[in-house]
């Protein structure tokens, strides 16, 4: 038996959804697409980004490749011509001739061109499709000024389009304010406010009578009233008109203005034919958003796949940004409902108006009005789709308060909590996928769809996902390891609040067990950061990485690489000819590091004392390449010899160097100063970077290159030299505190509640009160400081660690170099083989 | 424990030599061996063969000991897997396995017992 077939009409967006989710749902079905624009489905939604440098593929929500391997048949830029129901089949223009089981009308809508005399002229166009934005851009190639005819939500998407060719930009609208669809008038007059701001001319309450030649422009448009307005081209925005004449001519039944008339199950008169989205009329209502056209293609898909399913309606609140407005407007915007109650805040000087409608108990909130700031929008929606109760003083939920606004946290909401109106994902949808083992939010986006389409709940559904990780985090990740119960955080809070000052006595209060190779560097790390006292003092002995151990990196084949400290990567020759001296004495391969220093390698491990010896004989200290620590602050010449500079780096390179050198953190901190906004020395991808400015510096932080490259974030301009090391001071030790083990300063940013914001206020406003604890904690590390290398020298029990073995004096026999362009390198197995039974 | 296994015993260094909750390496022979010097432990001193089997690098004696779900254990510096410091078993890689040595404390001396 062949498969049933389904034919869809119209590939919009609604078509394409309709199609994803039939086929994610495995419907076995022959569907065939037959749509009318020359290209597969894309996002109609944000059309305007073409102008903003978005390319039109970019809105592709399909390619070819996409359906063929969805195994779906898909023709376009051959429109249906008619519907001969008595044979169930489509005929195209083309004069194809397709059958159908079951067929979905998906047709979308055209924009109303209001019936105008002129209102034919060629520089008249409108704003649907790809192809019309092609027509606007090869008109405002030739135009100073452009008017959208329309003040809705589509016509002033359409403005910021304009605006962006570089159009003066106007907008005709009929009635007397702007958005009246989703806004009431308080909300309405403030968007007109910002958008004439922006130089965009408003004129409402403008009947456009007749569309004439220009005197001066090419265009003049007669208003009722008798004014006029001069124009190069006009953009009809005015509105939509669901494409019914399909249906029109097979005599299904359409509304009076318009609309295929649909049951809740999408069906029209006749019961093998569907329509959804915008040219289907359900409850004598066109639903001119994406979101309900996408519940109608997901409720036919779920009953052709034998689901119950059912379209009752759709919540029409929306959010956007009009010309970089943020308009938001949920439910009943006008309070319209029988007892309703309103609060408005206006605030004229911050250009932002929010009005709350409520239920005359006040327990519920019927709809909102937002312009200007859309922060609350999410917790508002939340309330009225979830029909939760409202806090007493409900106005607090808009009116800017100090301290805590009250606060719907992504906990508070039920499971049934729609977080991504476009693809109907639930709270209890987006638990379930992590449940089922997805541990981000790329992973749940992908799983999801979530905040795939518009975008908007994009902040709501970060929210989320971290809280539940954070929920599963706690139950399942808290502890470091098998030993402690406890996060790196806890335990550098008990050890510091206890004075711990060892890991037998952590263990002993806190901790079970022997301890093992996680929480022991962990702990000896935080002892560092807290007491600092010598890694190799005897009670720290064990707890050290093999690096720490021996203040040297281990490489793969068991020898060693010395870094010592080159301060803001400034150097002497002398210094430059004892490194050279110190290698080439040892035979350690050179190589010159990211971080302005000298790495030598293939040091032994007996040889390590004697290389520090002749090193710190010279004056170089150790450079805690080995340590979670302070490495490198990396350093451009600045002001001191380049045309461009304009404060000395290299000096507060190295004088940031010298502060914080051996300083031990929950992973490695790397820091450059750069002289000038050219920034050669990358700091913003450090975990702190200075730049230079005409007035002081410019700090940055949080930055990260490696693995898991993050911009830093400008945390604060034009500091004097004293504000800057204040705010480091914090900053460092702030981190230390709160950071995770092996957490560096960029996951960690990205893991802080209030992020770089809530950082300021800890750091520049003090709201913790502990700016003065963490300074006093960051001087008394800088007052112990210590070359743990030189420290080392001078203890014969430190020494005694450094012998390859006990017992000889005989060299590591698994130690074999070859040499490569002039230098030792370690031997590859052949190698080693053959230079092993040469040797024997 | 079925025989004691015959050994000969040999001094190999001193208890001085060691250090507490860490190890150190001793050449017999021409083998590397890591000694493990728990105090507090029963017995106290451990012995493996030094090479690290993964990184294939002489670095055993110088990795972290610790316990995994009590059974005592060192982490190889190099890649981290971790072998029992009683039997030698990898506790990450199934069939990997480092030599054990028996080895004794008696009174300052430390010795090491040749089959």
């Amino acid at each position: 038996m062949s498969k049933r077939r389904i034919i869809v009409v119209g590939n919009g967006m609604v078509g394409h959804h309709f199609v994803e989710s039939l086929v994610a749902r495995g419907g076995d079905y022959a569907i065939t697409i037959l749509g009318e624009e020359p290209r597969p489905a894309y996002d109609r939604v944000h059309l305007s980004d073409v102008f903003a440098g978005r390319s039109p593929a970019d809105l592709a929500l399909a390619t070819r490749d996409t359906y063929r391997g969805w195994g779906v048949d898909a023709c376009f830029g051959d429109p249906v011509l008619r519907i001969e129901r008595a044979g169930r089949r489509v005929v195209t223009e083309n004069g194809r001739v397709f059958e159908y089981d079951k067929l979905v009308l998906a047709t979308g809508s055209y924009p109303f061109v209001p019936p105008v005399p002129g209102a034919d002229n060629k520089r008249c166009l409108t704003y649907r499709t790809i192809d019309d934005l092609g027509e606007i851009k090869a008109n405002a190639l030739d135009s100073r000024i452009g008017v959208v005819v329309g003040g809705g939500l589509l016509g002033l998407e359409c403005g910021n389009a304009l605006r962006n060719l570089g159009l003066e930009t106007h907008v005709v609208e009929f009635a007397p304010g702007l958005m009246g669809v989703q806004l009431d008038d308080g909300g309405s007059a403030m968007l007109r406010h910002k958008i004439e701001a922006l130089g965009v001319q408003v004129h409402t309450g403008k009947n456009t009578r007749n569309i004439a030649r220009g005197a001066e422009r090419a265009l003049q448009m007669e208003f009722a009233d008798g004014s006029h307005l001069e124009t190069d081209m006009i953009v009809f925005s005015a509105g939509i008109r669901p494409r019914d004449n399909l249906a029109r001519d097979a005599e299904l039944a359409v509304g009076e203005r318009g609309g295929i008339v649909i049951d809740y199950k999408c069906k029209t008169t006749d019961s093998d034919i569907y329509a959804i989205g915008e040219c289907a009329l359900f409850g004598g209502r066109i639903y001119g958003l994406v979101a309900p056209g996408y519940r109608m293609a997901e409720a036919v898909a779920a009953q052709l796949v034998g689901e119950e399913a059912q379209f009752t309606g759709a919540d029409m609140s929306t959010k956007l940004k009009l010309l970089g407005v943020d308009v938001g407007s949920i439910g009943d915007a006008h309070g319209r409902s029988a007892g309703a109650m309103s609060f408005v805040f206006s605030d004229g000087r911050e250009a932002c108006y929010k009005r709350i409608v409520t239920s005359a108990d006040g327990k519920q909130l019927l709809g909102a009005v937002l312009v200007g700031d859309c922060s609350d929008y999410d917790t508002l929606l939340q309330y009225h789709l979830n029909n939760i109760e409202l806090p007493p003083d409900p106005q607090g939920l808009i009116v800017p308060t100090v301290g805590d606004r009250p606060l719907l946290g992504v906990g508070a909401l039920p499971a049934t909590a729609t977080i991504c109106s476009c693809h109907n994902v639930t709270k209890g949808d987006v638990v379930s996928a992590l449940d089922s083992g997805c541990c981000s939010l790329v992973e749940v986006k992908g799983a999801t769809s979530a905040s795939t389409g518009c975008g908007g709940c994009a902040a709501m559904l970060k929210n989320l996902v971290e809280a539940e990780l954070l929920v599963r985090g706690v139950s399942v990740d808290k502890s470091i390891c098998e030993h402690f119960p406890y996060t790196r955080q806890e335990l550098y809070h008990l050890a510091r609040i206890g004075e711990v000052k060892s890991f037998a006595t952590m263990l002993a209060d806190h901790g079970r067990g022997r301890g093992c190779d996680i929480c022991k560097p962990a702990i000896g790390s935080i002892m560092a950061s807290l007491w600092n006292e010598h890694v190799l003092d005897l009670k720290h002995v064990g707890l050290q990485d093999t690096n720490d151990t021996f203040m040297a990196n281990m490489q793969k084949d068991g020898t060693y690489s010395v870094v010592p400290r080159v301060a803001g990567g400034e150097i002497t020759p002398d210094k430059l000819i004892v490194l050279g001296e110190v290698a080439k004495k040892y035979d350690l391969y050179t190589k010159i590091t990211g971080g302005q220093r000298v790495d030598l390698f293939g040091a032994r491990l007996n040889d390590l004392p004697a290389i520090w010896e002749q090193l710190v004989g010279a004056g170089f200290e150790t450079g805690h390449a080995y340590g979670k620590a302070l490495r490198t602050v990396k350093s451009c010449v600045g002001s001191t010899w380049c045309r461009y500079g304009v404060q000395d780096s290299v000096a507060m390179a190295i004088r940031i160097e010298e502060r914080y050198k051996g300083l031990r953190a929950p992973h490695k901190l790397k820091s450059a100063v750069s002289g000038c906004t050219r920034e050669c020395a990358e700091a913003q991808s450090k975990d702190f970077g200075v730049i230079a400015t005409e007035r002081g510096w410019n700090l940055y932080l949080c930055g990260n290159g490696g693995m898991r490259p993050r911009h830093a974030d400008l945390f604060a301009t034009d500091l004097d030299d004293e504000s800057l090391i204040r705010y480091i001071d914090r900053f460092l030790m702030f981190y230390i505190r709160t950071a995770d083990r092996l957490q560096r300063t960029s996951v960690w940013m990205d893991n802080l509640e209030g992020g770089i914001d809530y950082l300021r206020q800890v750091v520049i406003e003090d709201s913790l009160g502990i700016g003065a604890e963490l300074e006093a904690q960051m001087a008394h590390i800088i007052g112990t400081y210590q070359c743990e290398w030189q420290a080392t020298l001078a203890d014969p029990e430190k020494l005694k660690r450094f012998r390859q073995f006990v017992n000889s004096d005989q060299p590591d026999s698994g130690v074999v170099f070859v040499r490569e362009r002039q230098q030792v390198r370690p031997a590859r197995a052949e190698e080693r083989l053959r230079l092993i039974s040469v040797a024997k | 424990m079925t025989a004691v296994e015959k050994h000969d015993w040999e001094v190999i260094c001193q208890r001085s030599d060691l250090v507490a909750g860490s190890g150190v390496c001793v050449l017999v022979g021409s083998e590397q061996v890591a000694l493990f010097y728990l105090p507090g432990e029963g017995p106290e001193l451990y012995a493996l063969a030094n090479r690290d089997p993964i990184g294939k690098a002489n670095v055993l004696s110088r990795g972290i000991v610790g316990d995994i779900n009590g059974q005592l254990v060192v982490a190889s510096p190099l890649y981290k897997q971790h072998f029992s410091l009683v039997n030698g078993a990898c506790l990450e890689e199934e069939g990997v396995r480092v030599e054990v040595y028996p080895v004794q404390l008696e009174g300052d001396r430390v010795l090491i017992g040749r089959r």
